[in-house]
């Protein structure tokens, strides 16, 4: 019999683990452990059996280095052995050694399963136990094959020990989490509800992490819980500190009990039982004034057991989010906690509150945090709790305080720590755009974000500012003008040097009249950043370069001689080497009308979710895989996607670029109508899913149409168009992309492509709400004589819309002959029952097939001449409606798709405007005059066409604009 | 919860307990990770942080880190308080347990664990409860096989702590002063 020592039994244990202890280096740890693997190895090996106690002392050492982070490979079938043993030493330390070093050996698992069976029916507790917390510990599916029928009824049975059904109910959660489908409650479901119950704080305690579990899965199966989890919450919070003896914690009658109930309650709305309701609401209330009692004890186990409970209780009342007496009272006790000297809770108070700023019921009152929320984030010392001061500055921000919170979330970054730059920076990002009033706002904070934290700015945010800028005439002047003032700075971030490049070569000519800022310094000013840059950026320069010479001929000669630079167009990058030449020769060879076509202004982005918002959630939370995917749509359509192709060299200039984004080049003119590709309608699938409907404020263009109740009305018959949809129609003569219409529960996004007499249009109807929409229909119609000026053709679409998701629709249309009326959209749908009936008008006007003719003065003259008979001209004197500025006046003349002569007019203030309207019967010249004067606020708008109703129906849609 | 670690403040891991399913390999990567960041961390910091998609609680009771993984929707507060509890019960059944203690009992730690928590939820959160399971086993334990066992007492490894020459272990009452005091035994 082997001698042992006073300790555990177990002296060779403890000798071997000295000797770790005591080895000076890594490699004598190794040394000594390879000695001791060899001479187990050589025991269990060996011929003479060995005893219970060696076998577990061995199996031991194994665990032991198994657990310094070496492999075994071997010593499991001992341990099984030890399994069988009748000794309760060596049957815990091979549960112990099986439970840790799982094997998935089958053969082994039998074994093991078998000795589990034993010792699940010896009807010795101790023993049970001990196998019940193998299976817990291991959770395998095997386990589960075994063991799933079996557990339920040792958790059920009358005779079974307390202490067996607390294991038994811990290692049926496990179970049921890891195979779900092998744990059938069924026929148990009722009798393990009522071990709420139980007499004994210990069964209740385990059992209620199972219901919890199973609740939160199977809600209804499991309702009967609430209300006795309800009169169990409500006899302990009611009991004195000492009634529950060994459960009270430091004075805290059982707190982990109390956390539990609270937590399962959060699996179930409140309570329909009013006199349930109003025992819990008591409930609440009493765990809300204990708060404010002094406290019992000044252990610190004694005021987080406390608070534990302060808190689960402030999470129920955010989830049912219905009593604002107690959603009030619970934002005041976090405002205490935001003060209180333990950072732990002021770190929970900011957590909680962030969710407390979502209700409406106490968004205000947690807004009048707002300094110290501030204060926290400047003054905390630890980032974990800067962290949730800026989540709260995020959450509480409103139209009200954004100025505000932008402006300290901006300061912060300045030395905000590495770690949460870039997401504050999306943040901030985020916000600027989404309570952007005034767009110069927006361009600000944007390019200062750029300027404090250059190298955090993701591409997602510059590419949205961009998208804004392009999307957004009226601050497009705004913007060439700051960035233009950006980059004077010595040094500036290359990403601000990305943004100039590209807003420059769009709209430099909206600054270029002002000496100061004329076409050659601006060129200058970009090109002393040019070697400063990293290759995609200098892609991005050279593009704009050739942009430039568009815009202002008088650059031409300067940037030639740049890109026949040898540095350029023998560059060793073939990326800026293809682009110097290609850009070189499109220069010199094009001529002035081929020239702006290919390099006309970007077309509007179409509507979409912020590529930032979708950054944050990846960064944020699950579901990134959707996310990841929408992201690089995402990109490949910032770079011009779906609207280019066309020229060859380009083409191919773009193939070899995948994403450097530098691409300025939208070839919307010369690209093919059959161009589809709007991936930006599954873009906004997403938008819905996952954010909700408030995510979609932060699309840029929602020109302020405002959601009005959805008219419900009863009948199948088309409605009448909405009383605002002329007003819709108006705003897409000048642009083809946007909102068209949008409510509580719709909201439609046009997208729209037109080339001759041919035009074609995506619609992209989103559900906004969570319930599918059904009998989803829409239709089409040209009333009148329409009929036959229009030829619209459209596909049907799909019955139902499911809760959050998207359907597209394309219509075809073809201009027969000229028409003054707009085709109706109406659109039918049931939710939730009700019949759901708009009509809208198509924003199809006639100006969509003007083509823009560019002509001499002499010549345009020449055809004004032509047009003199009074039919032929329409006239309209009229009060501007909006500002006079100049380049917002440009870009709507061009919106109409005339194109807009210099030089014609003798008046430089006036506006002088060609083009060709294109129906399949004739072709109609028009020429257009705007004659501003600004002392008067008035305009005077004259169109002459060959035709008198175009003439009159385009000086109507234009009168409209200004 | 979905796993707990303690570690020494040499970065040691003294105890490892998974309540869900992750490969070796994972399971080093975590630790590793984990032990990184709150040893980075300064004494006066908030015990929460979050970790992934998991918020990690943690807690220093002398030379040893108690760090727990938990999910979004658990409870910080009262997770430090399991945290206290288990090391309350380590106390109560060592007598004034030290860092050595765990290296040299470290089954002890495993068994004591398993009677607190199960599947990563509380079995019992009685402090007389658990250990009486505890004290039920180590009856059966002293079944005489080998002659008499006992339980391992403070004062025996005391003794055979100052055999190998180390550092008298810290005693409870130090354990629960704040981490500042920096006791350091190995």
């Amino acid at each position: 019999m082997p001698a042992v020592s006073k300790g555990d039994g177990m002296r060779g244990l403890a000798v071997f683990i000295s000797d770790i202890r005591n080895c000076k280096s890594k490699e004598a740890e190794i040394k000594r452990i390879n000695k001791e693997l060899a001479n187990i190895r050589s025991k269990f090996k060996g011929d003479k059996a060995l005893d219970g106690y060696s076998k577990k002392k061995y199996v031991c050492k194994l665990l032991f280095i198994f657990l310094l982070g070496h492999d075994i490979d071997f010593g499991h079938m001992e341990a099984v052995n030890l399994l069988s043993s009748n000794k309760y030493t060596e049957k815990q330390i091979g549960y112990l050694f099986i439970s840790v070093l799982v094997n998935s050996n089958s053969e082994l698992i039998r074994l093991i399963n078998n000795a589990i069976k034993n010792d699940l029916s010896s009807r010795n507790p101790t023993f049970m136990c001990l196998a019940l917390h193998c299976i817990a510990n291991v959770g395998s599916r095997e386990m589960a094959e075994a063991f799933a029928g079996e557990i339920p009824r040792i958790l059920v049975a009358g005779d079974t020990m307390d202490s067996v059904k607390q294991s038994a109910a811990l290692c049926l959660l496990r179970l049921y989490k890891a195979s779900p489908d092998l744990v059938l409650m069924g026929e148990w479901t009722s009798r393990v509800v009522h071990l709420l119950n139980d007499q004994h704080m210990g069964v209740v305690t385990a059992a209620i992490s199972l219901i919890t579990c199973l609740s939160s899965k199977n809600p209804d199966e499991f309702k009967t819980c609430v209300s006795l989890a309800v009169s169990r919450l409500s006899r302990i919070v009611s009991s004195a500190s000492t009634d529950l003896q060994d459960y009270t914690y430091y004075f805290v009658p059982a707190p982990w009990l109390s956390c539990k109930l609270l937590r399962l309650l959060q699996c179930y709305p409140p309570p329909e039982d009013g006199a349930v309701k109003g025992r819990l609401v008591e409930c609440l209330e009493t765990i809300l004034n204990k708060a404010q009692e002094p406290p019992k004890s000044k252990k610190v186990q004694h005021s987080n057991a406390k608070n534990a409970i302060l808190f689960e209780a402030i999470s129920l009342i955010i989830h049912y989010d219905s009593e604002p007496n107690l959603l009030v009272r619970a934002c005041n006790q976090l405002g205490q906690f935001l003060q209180h000297r333990e950072t732990n809770l002021r770190y929970l108070a900011l957590e909680s509150m962030c969710t407390l700023a979502s209700s409406e019921f106490s968004h205000e009152a947690v807004k009048t945090h707002i300094e110290t929320v501030i204060n926290a984030l400047k003054t905390e010392r630890d980032v974990s709790v800067r962290q949730r001061a800026a989540d709260l500055l995020y959450a509480m921000c409103d139209r009200s305080n954004a100025k505000q919170i932008v402006a300290e979330m901006l300061s912060y970054l300045e030395t905000a720590d590495y770690s949460i730059r870039e997401e504050m920076v999306l943040k901030v990002a985020i916000l600027a755009e989404k309570y952007a009033v005034d767009y110069s706002w927006y361009v600000d904070t944007i390019l200062n974000l750029i300027r404090i934290a250059g190298d955090y700015v993701s591409e997602e945010v510059w590419y949205r500012v961009i998208q804004i800028v392009i999307n957004r005439d009226d601050v497009q002047g705004y913007a060439a003008k700051t960035v233009f003032e950006a980059l004077q700075a010595p040094a500036c971030h290359e990403n601000m040097v990305k943004v100039g490049g590209y807003i420059l070569g769009e709209f430099g000519n909206l600054i270029a009249g002002d000496p100061r800022s004329s076409p050659l310094v601006q060129f200058n000013l970009l090109h002393s950043k040019f070697h400063l840059c990293s290759v995609p950026t200098r892609a991005l320069l050279l593009s704009a370069y050739i942009k430039f010479i568009n815009l202002f001929p008088e650059t031409k000669a300067t940037i030639q001689e740049v890109l026949r630079s040898d540095s350029q167009i023998r560059n060793s990058d073939v990326e800026l080497q293809q682009r110097a030449v290609e850009y070189l020769k499109l220069s010199s060879i094009a001529s002035t009308d081929v020239l702006a076509t290919v390099l006309e202004e970007m077309p509007p982005f179409p509507e979409r979710e912020s590529s930032i918002l979708a950054k944050l959630k990846k960064k944020k939370g699950p579901g990134a895989v959707s996310v990841e995917l929408e992201d690089g749509k995402e990109r490949g359509e910032l770079n011009g996607g779906g609207d280019r192709g066309g020229d060859a060299a380009i083409a191919a200039s773009n193939a070899s670029t995948p994403s450097p984004s530098a691409d300025l080049l939208g070839l919307r003119s010369t690209a093919p109508v059959s161009g589809t590709t709007p991936s930006a309608g599954s873009l906004l699938v997403d938008v819905f899913s996952e954010a909700g409907p408030s995510a979609t404020s932060a699309g840029v263009n929602d020109d302020g149409f405002l959601s009005s109740a959805p008219p419900t009305v009863a009948s199948e018959d088309p409605a009448p168009p909405l009383p605002e949809s002329d007003e819709l129609l108006n705003k897409f003569v000048c642009k083809n992309n946007g909102v068209l219409f949008e409510n509580q529960l719709l909201q439609i996004g046009i997208k729209s492509e037109y080339r001759q007499n041919l035009g074609r249009m995506y619609l992209f109807y989103g559900n906004k709400t969570s319930v599918q929409f059904v009998s989803f229909n829409t239709t089409v119609s040209c009333p009148g004589e329409l009929q036959s000026q229009l030829n619209v053709q459209t596909k049907t679409v799909e019955p139902l819309v499911e809760g959050g998701a998207q359907v597209q629709q394309v219509i075809n249309i073809e201009c027969l002959t000229d028409f003054i009326d707009a085709p109706l959209l109406n659109i039918k749908f049931r939710y939730g029952g009700a019949l759901q009936n708009i009509s809208l008008k198509l924003p199809v006007t006639i100006n969509k097939f003007f083509q823009p003719t560019e002509m001499a003065a002499a010549d345009f003259f020449q055809r004004w001449k032509q047009l003199s008979q009074p039919q032929q001209e329409a006239q309209k004197i009229f009060k501007a409606s909006h500002g006079m500025d100049t380049e917002v006046l440009k870009a709507k003349l061009l919106g109409l798709g005339t194109a807009l002569l210099e030089n014609v007019d003798p008046n430089p203030e006036n506006y002088v405007c060609a083009g060709v309207i294109q129906t399949k019967a004739q072709q109609v010249g028009c020429l257009l005059r705007l004659e501003p004067n600004a002392q008067a606020q008035m305009y005077r708008l004259t169109l002459r066409s060959s035709k008198d109703t175009v003439s009159q129906r385009v000086c109507d849609l234009l009168a409209e604009q200004f | 919860m979905q796993f707990m670690l303690l570690f020494s403040r040499q970065g040691k891991l003294r105890l490892q307990k998974w309540y869900v399913p992750l490969s070796d390999k994972e399971k080093k990567k975590i630790t590793r990770e984990l032990v990184q960041t709150v040893l980075a961390r300064k004494p006066k910091m908030c015990s929460f942080l979050e970790w992934r998609d998991l918020k990690v609680v943690y807690k220093r009771y002398a030379s040893l880190y108690f760090c727990c993984a938990i999910e979004n929707q658990d409870n910080e507060l009262i997770t430090l308080e399991i945290i206290h509890r288990y090391v309350e019960l380590l106390d109560k059944y060592f007598g004034s347990v030290c860092e050595l203690d765990i290296i040299f009992n470290f089954e002890k730690a495993y068994f004591i664990l398993d009677e607190f928590l199960l599947g990563g939820e509380a079995q019992d959160t009685s402090k007389k409860n658990v250990l009486k399971a505890i004290e039920q086993a180590d009856l059966l334990r002293s079944v005489p096989l080998h002659g008499v066992i006992q339980p391992v007492s403070y004062s025996a490894w005391c003794e055979l702590a100052s055999q190998h020459g180390v550092n008298q272990p810290v005693s409870y009452s130090a354990w629960c002063e704040p981490a500042s005091q920096s006791v350091s035994m190995v």
